[in-house]
């Protein structure tokens, strides 16, 4: 503490101490008084372009933008004057003077940060001339399954691009164009669907208002919920009951499981399911194919495939490395197969009378539900992903007082877990659950350690190396597409020899998932979300008794009655998929 | 070509050339020097300079008479321009040549010794037959600093440059300045950026000077953005190694190694000159590794903008050479600290460049002694400055005048005043981002601080003039719709808030105004300045604020009268025929293209106004002045 | 002005290609090499289809829309081929107040070709421009690099006839 020094400001009148390295902004934050930004995200999207944040401050002409101006000794900021509430307003004005404003059927009222600030500084349409109030100015852009984008509504904020092309290091979307005519989009205006977009709505969830959301697929439950020659059965994947409440005003890090279960229930499903056990089968069969891969000379580093996001990165941008991925299904897929063959077989229910709904954190698996052979009783595992999002709407569609209801459980026998299957929403989750089991099925006995700290936490990429009887296992694991291009290239260049490796497309997991409920700007600049949702799964993991994938007991029944050994023949018929290596452009010869 | 590592060396060089320039009284040569910048280029000096090379060899005229493709002469109006010296030290300036009068010439005045005084720009003097440029009024107030060597040297010659005292000064400054010395200098010399804003050169270097870092930058801002503004390019067609010398003096001040020249790609032979310097000082050892032998090394390297008027912006600049879209930073960090490529660097514009050496050379002193004073408005402007004269004006050209010059001398006696006996009404000055100056305030002396207080700004340069048949509220729209177009689109003050104006003026130009509608236009504007990210937004206002603070009675004639008094704006307009001037010869009926008109032959024809698209044909094909509009 | 892509089928050649690729072998290793590249690659095909931003994306490891947005930012940069004459005319201030607007819409109803388009027989592109820095002899049209100065609407189509086949 004693090198940064600190420098007296002003903010209001009212003089506050801070570091000297602190923005206006920041300055302002510490005095306690609130500065309204927009385009503003920490560390990836300092451009200063939306001036939302104009304020005052001493030896600057006209006004500054606070999220980016550095604080200087004496520096008196203002924020409480005509001049900048007037700009506020008339920044705001011509924002919307440009902008679609249809707020009463638009997907993001009530959490759009444009529509929170209008409300908050009395902002009167229709001062300016709207040329985006009549007629649809920008052709909406629907043609991918997973994300819509919107140009009408968007305020070239830029979030998005850096969530794509800063955080994700992908870019296929940007800004084109210049003048008044900018606009965001892909190279030479292509679909989104004919880019090498890999659906993982970082985007959308750094996007303030609808310009970008997800395709809305909860008509087509509602749609199987009400006909009566449908089983509709739905799974909750792991780390959806660690951020559901924030859709329903909890703060970040509450726990919602049984809640979760309960509305779920109210919806109107015939079961519902936890998703933590083909987490679990997912983890034994992925160490068994490990350890084969390791013991008969097979394709090393494996690399996790349960992140359909990471799967279509690596088809699209590393396509050599397909043959790197676990073969194994996700665990959404998996349990849509194992639900339309080994159950339906054993109540007797036509698989194709079986309508299977997921429930995750995550827009990939929107695509990954269509994918091939991803079918194993010959009809899709999945017949509709839904994001956590989607499911708060659909909650609150249909009355239920979620903060208020009481706690359910998942129906049997699919509501087992380990806290194994807990973690999976975290980035090391995977990898953890993994070492656990493989590092028994190695021994074929106990081996002492079960919390593997050193893959743990929200850095970028971690490395683990570990002493299993006499192998040697080095595992690596990284989160985000950036950091997955850098490990790659590491492994490319023979600068890393990890035997496995786990990559979340997700920057800090599913926990950050783009289905995931929205936080502002203010939220994501001020609290580290993925490390404060994954503190419920790692919660849950430790309250639980059983620590390991293998010894799940609903596991142990499923591969008894149906499957047989783990990874056997069976296994791999159903829960094992393939790859396609993608170009990057579709339509480009 | 001998590495040159002295005094002595490039003295030797100097005292090799200096005779092609300056000729000696008994070498019996003639220099024939023919302006072909662009601009002369583009009036024909390629024939008139073809001509003459033909003459020349014809008549075996090569070891006698030197044939010369210098920069830009100054004087636009007159291209193409050629030059004759004689070794009696005679000057004579032929204007608006073609091929057969320069071969009329040639016969005359390099063969026969007879100067052909009907081509030559001025009256011929009682004592000579020549008349020079340097005669006339247009020359007489200009004060050639950084025009020095234009339209006197060759070039595509360094060592014309070097006999003209070049590459001396940065000599100077590598053998006998330290670093704070040379920043001491500029500072003390009051010389003030010419890229439009007017910062002190010196203390931006010192800026520079006093960031820490082994990795430095300096740059040069030719992109020239302001339409109507020439200036850059005259000096890079005309005296690109000033420029190189003047870098590599800021290079030594700052600490740097490396720099980068960013010139408008519409420049194509303003980029060949300079690179063919850039080759030439390298082969001498002037640039480049160990420079004079003294262990100095700075490489120069030039990027080309790609048509944005923003790049002009300093962060927008080095963003553009860091090769992304040209989308300007917020400032602080300034670039003196973290500038192209997050290292600390220096920008400044060409002509800032170009008197470098000069005051290096000569002192600080000498330059501040021209210019203007400190005064409660400001801190004076040091030195010249070079306008490109435009518009409404006799002579066009680019001309340098010392700062404090007042306008209308500039107007009046350099320009010649409006042509065709019309009323001056304005000058625009400092392009998209400055202001007019109305007939009332033509007397400003220019300097920095004194077009600040009246509204415009100095820019780089452009000067337009503009007389009774220009309508200032088109004006603003012109320079609006410049700065829609040309907006980066990052902050919605500058992407959505000028759009919003522009439709106010079209709005008020389409005759559908309000007079609240100014109101919207100046809270609009004031909030547009203050907000902006940068220098675009925050000046893309002046010329609408400008015009409706000197010319608030235009406006409210197309507001409130629906009438354009400059007869501009079509959708205002009215075209009349006069009953008692029209014989009814039927040409107006039909060139019309809309048949508008209607009429007996030798009856006087009438206009319908509804049907009139306003296009002006009838009135030029009426012979008898019937027509007029309203 | 939105920049709109062409529709015309690509008709680029190896020998192209191959020019291309040295290009970009040239500027390997140079800090913000992108301008320069795509403006040589402008100058191998007249203009930037996506074919060649395909080249180039792969070449220098960019997302392809990154190049986009800055072909698309820049108003040099062409997205569609120039007609085998194209027409510019100075819009600067110098040449606007001297009239160049009425200059331009003489030329654009003359060859019944709107500013920034192609004549639909591919011979005509009309352009108006910023000041090419021959304010001097406002107002100015270039035709195929050669300068008009002073033009004069009732000129127009005498300088325009000299072009027809
Ligand atoms: C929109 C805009 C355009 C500009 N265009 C130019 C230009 O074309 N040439 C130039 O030298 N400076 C231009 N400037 C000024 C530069 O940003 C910068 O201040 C200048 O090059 C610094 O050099 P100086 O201190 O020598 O004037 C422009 C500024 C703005 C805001
Ligand atoms: S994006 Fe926000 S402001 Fe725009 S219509 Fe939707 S809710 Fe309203
Ligand atoms: S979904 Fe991911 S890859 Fe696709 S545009 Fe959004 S951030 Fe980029
Ligand atoms: S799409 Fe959303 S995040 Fe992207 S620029 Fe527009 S408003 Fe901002
Ligand atoms: S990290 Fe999770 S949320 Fe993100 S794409 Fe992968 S599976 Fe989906
Ligand atoms: S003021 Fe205009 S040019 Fe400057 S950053 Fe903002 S939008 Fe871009
Ligand atoms: S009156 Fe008409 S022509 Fe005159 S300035 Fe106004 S708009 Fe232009
Ligand atoms: S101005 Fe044009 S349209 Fe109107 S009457 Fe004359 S020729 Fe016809
Ligand atoms: S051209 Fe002139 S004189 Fe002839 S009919 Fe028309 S208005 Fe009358
Ligand atoms: S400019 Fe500060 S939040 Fe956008
Ligand atoms: S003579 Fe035209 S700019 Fe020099
Ligand atoms: S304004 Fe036309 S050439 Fe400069």
């Amino acid at each position: 503490m004693e090198n940064i020094k600190t420098v007296k400001v002003k903010v209001n009148g009212r003089e506050i101490e801070v570091p000297s390295n602190y923005t206006v902004l920041e300055a302002a934050r510490a005095a306690k008084v609130n500065i309204p930004t927009l385009c503003y995200l920490k560390d990836i999207n300092e451009i200063g372009a939306c001036r939302v944040c104009l304020t005052e401050v001493t030896g600057a002409r006209g006004m500054v933008a606070a999220c980016v101006y550095p604080v200087a000794e004496g520096m008196e900021i203002k924020t409480n004057t005509e001049k900048v509430r007037n700009a506020r307003k008339l920044n705001l004005e011509l924002v919307l003077s440009n902008h679609d404003m249809r707020c009463l059927s638009c997907s993001r009222s009530t959490t759009c940060e444009l529509q929170t600030l209008c409300n908050e500084y009395g902002i009167q349409a229709g001062t300016f001339l709207n040329d985006n109030a009549k007629e649809v100015k920008h052709p909406i852009d629907d043609s991918s399954v997973a994300i819509i984008r919107d140009n009408n509504k968007c305020v070239l904020c830029r979030r998005c691009v850096a969530a794509c092309a800063t955080l994700q290091e992908i870019g296929v979307i940007g800004p084109n164009d210049r003048g008044y005519d900018t606009h965001i989009g892909s190279a030479y205006e292509m679909k989104l669907a004919d880019t090498a977009c890999v659906n993982c709505g970082q985007c959308i969830i750094y996007c303030p208002t609808a310009a970008l959301y997800e395709r809305d697929d909860t008509q087509k439950v509602f749609d199987a919920i009400s006909d009566p020659t449908k089983h509709v059965a739905i799974c909750c994947a792991p780390s959806v009951r660690a951020t559901l409440g924030e859709a329903f005003g909890l703060a970040p890090g509450t726990d919602v499981e049984g809640k979760m279960v309960s509305a779920v229930r109210s919806l109107g499903f015939d079961a519902v399911y936890n998703m933590n056990l083909t987490a679990d089968m997912t983890i034994v069969e992925e160490a068994t194919e490990l350890i084969d891969r390791i013991q008969n000379g097979g394709k090393l580093p494996m690399i996790t495939s349960c992140s359909p996001g990471w799967i279509k990165y690596c088809e699209h941008y590393f396509p050599e490395f397909t043959e790197n991925l676990s073969s194994c299904k996700s665990p959404q897929q998996m349990f849509g197969a194992i639900y339309k063959t080994y159950w339906a077989k054993k109540n007797n229910i036509d698989p194709k009378d079986i309508f299977f709904v997921s429930v995750i954190p995550c827009t990939a698996k929107k695509f990954e539900v269509g994918r091939e052979n991803q079918s194993a009783s010959g009809y899709p595992d999945v017949d509709v992903a839904i994001t956590t999002r989607e499911l708060a709407s659909m909650i609150t569609k249909v009355g239920i007082d979620f903060v208020n209801l009481e706690d359910e459980e998942f129906d049997a026998p699919f509501a087992m877990a380990t806290g194994a299957g807990e973690i999976f929403g975290a980035t090391g989750g995977v990898m953890e659950a993994a070492l656990r089991t493989a590092a028994e099925l190695i021994l074929g006995g106990k081996f002492e350690k079960t919390d593997f700290e050193e893959v743990r936490g929200t850095d970028g990429i971690k490395h683990g190396r570990y002493k299993v009887g006499d192998l040697d296992v080095k595992v690596a694991v990284c989160s985000g597409t950036a950091n997955a291009k850098k490990l790659l290239r590491a492994i490319e260049a023979g600068e890393d020899d990890s035997v496995f490796v786990e990559v979340m497309c997700c920057p800090g997991g599913c926990v950050n998932g783009g289905g995931q409920p929205y936080q502002p700007a203010v939220v994501r600049n001020n609290v580290n979300l993925p490390a404060v949702r994954a503190s419920v799964l790692y919660g849950a993991d430790s309250d639980n008794e059983l620590r390991k994938s293998h010894e799940n007991p609903a596991l142990k029944l499923i591969y008894d009655e149906y499957l047989g050994e783990f990874g056997s023949e069976k296994a791999h018929h159903i829960l094992h998929t393939s790859y396609v290596k993608r170009g990057l452009y579709k339509n480009i010869k | 070509m001998a590495v040159i590592t002295s005094l002595d060396a490039l003295n030797a060089v100097k005292a090799k050339y200096i005779g092609d320039i300056e000729l000696p009284a008994d070498s019996g040569k003639t220099r024939i020097v023919v302006g072909r910048a662009t601009c002369g280029d583009a009036a024909g000096a390629g024939p008139v300079f073809d001509q003459l090379k033909k003459d020349i060899d014809a008549k075996g005229l090569k070891e006698k008479v030197d044939l010369i493709a210098t920069g830009c002469v100054g004087i636009c109006q007159y291209e193409p321009v050629f030059e004759v010296y004689g070794c009696d030290g005679s000057r004579t300036t032929y204007v608006n040549m073609d091929a057969e009068k320069t071969a009329e010439v040639f016969e005359s005045h390099i063969v026969g010794g007879k100067a052909v005084s009907k081509y030559t720009i001025g009256p011929v003097s009682e004592d000579s037959e020549a008349a020079a440029l340097t005669d006339t009024e247009f020359y007489k107030l200009q004060r050639r600093i950084v025009l020095r060597n234009c339209g006197i040297i060759d070039p595509e010659k360094i060592e014309e440059y070097i006999a003209r005292d070049g590459y001396k000064a940065i000599f100077k400054v590598l053998t006998e300045m330290k670093p704070e010395d040379v920043t001491k200098v500029m500072l003390d010399s009051g010389l003030r950026g010419r890229g439009g804003a007017g910062f002190p050169t010196g203390r931006k270097w010192q800026f520079a000077q006093a960031s820490k870092g082994d990795k430095k930058y300096v740059c040069c801002n030719a992109d020239e953005g302001d339409p109507g503004a020439f200036m850059d390019r005259a000096v890079l067609e005309g005296d690109p190694h000033a420029v190189i010398e003047a870098m590599t003096i800021a290079a030594y001040a700052i600490g740097s190694d490396e720099g980068y020249i960013y010139v408008r790609a519409e420049y194509p032979v303003a980029i060949k000159r300079l690179q063919i310097a850039i080759d030439q000082a390298k082969g001498y050892g002037l640039l480049g590794d160990n420079i004079f032998g003294t262990g100095f090394n700075f490489d120069l390297k030039l990027r080309l903008g790609a048509g944005a008027f923003v790049c002009g912006e300093e962060t927008a600049l080095m963003t553009s050479i860091e090769g992304k879209r040209g989308e300007p930073r917020p400032r602080p960090p300034f670039p003196a600290v973290k500038g192209l490529f997050g290292v600390p660097t220096i920008l400044n514009n060409l002509e800032t460049y170009a008197n470098v050496a000069q005051i290096i050379l000569k002192g600080a002193e000498w330059f501040s002694a021209m210019g203007t004073k400190p005064s409660d408005k400001g801190m004076g402007s040091t030195g010249t400055k070079v306008f490109a004269l435009g518009g409404k004006i006799s002579h066009t050209g680019l001309v340098e005048i010392p700062m404090g010059t007042p306008l209308s001398k500039v107007l009046n006696e350099v320009g010649g005043g409006v042509p065709d006996g019309k009323k001056f009404k304005a000058a625009q000055i400092g392009g998209p981002s400055g202001g007019c100056i109305p007939a009332s305030q033509v007397d400003v002396e220019i300097d920095y601080d004194n077009l600040m207080s009246i509204g415009a700004m100095m820019g780089s340069g452009g000067l337009i003039v503009m007389d009774e048949d220009n309508c200032m509220v088109d004006i603003a729209r012109y320079f609006l719709d410049f700065t829609v177009d040309e907006s980066c689109g990052q902050c919605p003050p500058c992407r959505i808030g000028t759009q919003r104006m522009l439709e106010l003026l079209d709005k008020i130009i389409a005759g559908n105004g309000e007079m609240e509608d100014l109101d919207k236009l100046n809270d609009l504007a004031g909030y547009i300045k203050d907000a902006s990210l940068c220098g675009l937004g925050q000046t893309a206002p002046n010329p609408v604020l400008s015009t409706i603070r000197y010319f608030r009675d235009e406006y409210i004639a197309h507001i409130v009268d629906k009438k354009c008094p400059a007869h501009v704006c079509k959708d205002l307009l009215e075209f009349v025929i006069d009953p008692e001037k029209c014989i009814g010869c039927t040409l107006c009926k039909r060139s019309c293209p809309v048949n508008a008109i209607s009429g007996e032959t030798k009856k006087p024809h009438v206009i319908d106004r509804d049907k009139c698209i306003k296009c002006g044909a009838c009135m030029t094909a009426c012979r008898f002045g019937a027509i007029s509009k309203h | 002005m939105k920049k709109q892509p062409t529709t015309v089928p690509f008709r680029g050649t190896a020998e192209q290609e191959q020019q291309l690729l040295s290009v970009i072998e040239k500027y390997r290793g140079t800090k913000g090499a992108m301008m320069p590249i795509l403006q040589e690659a402008q100058g191998i095909y007249g203009y930037l289809p996506v074919e060649v931003l395909k080249i180039i994306a792969e070449q220098t490891d960019t997302p392809m829309e990154t190049i986009y947005g800055i072909v698309s930012f820049y108003s040099q940069f062409k997205l569609n081929y120039d007609g085998d004459i194209t027409i510019s005319i100075c819009m600067g201030t110098a040449c606007y107040v001297k009239g160049s607007a009425d200059v331009l819409s003489e030329v654009a109803s003359v060859l019944g070709v709107q500013p920034g388009a192609t004549s639909s027989d591919g011979r005509y592109s009309l352009d108006a421009t910023r000041c090419i820095g021959a304010c001097g002899l406002a107002p100015v049209m270039i035709i195929n690099g050669t300068v008009y100065g002073r033009v004069k609407k009732s000129e127009v189509a005498g300088i325009l006839a000299k072009y027809k086949e």
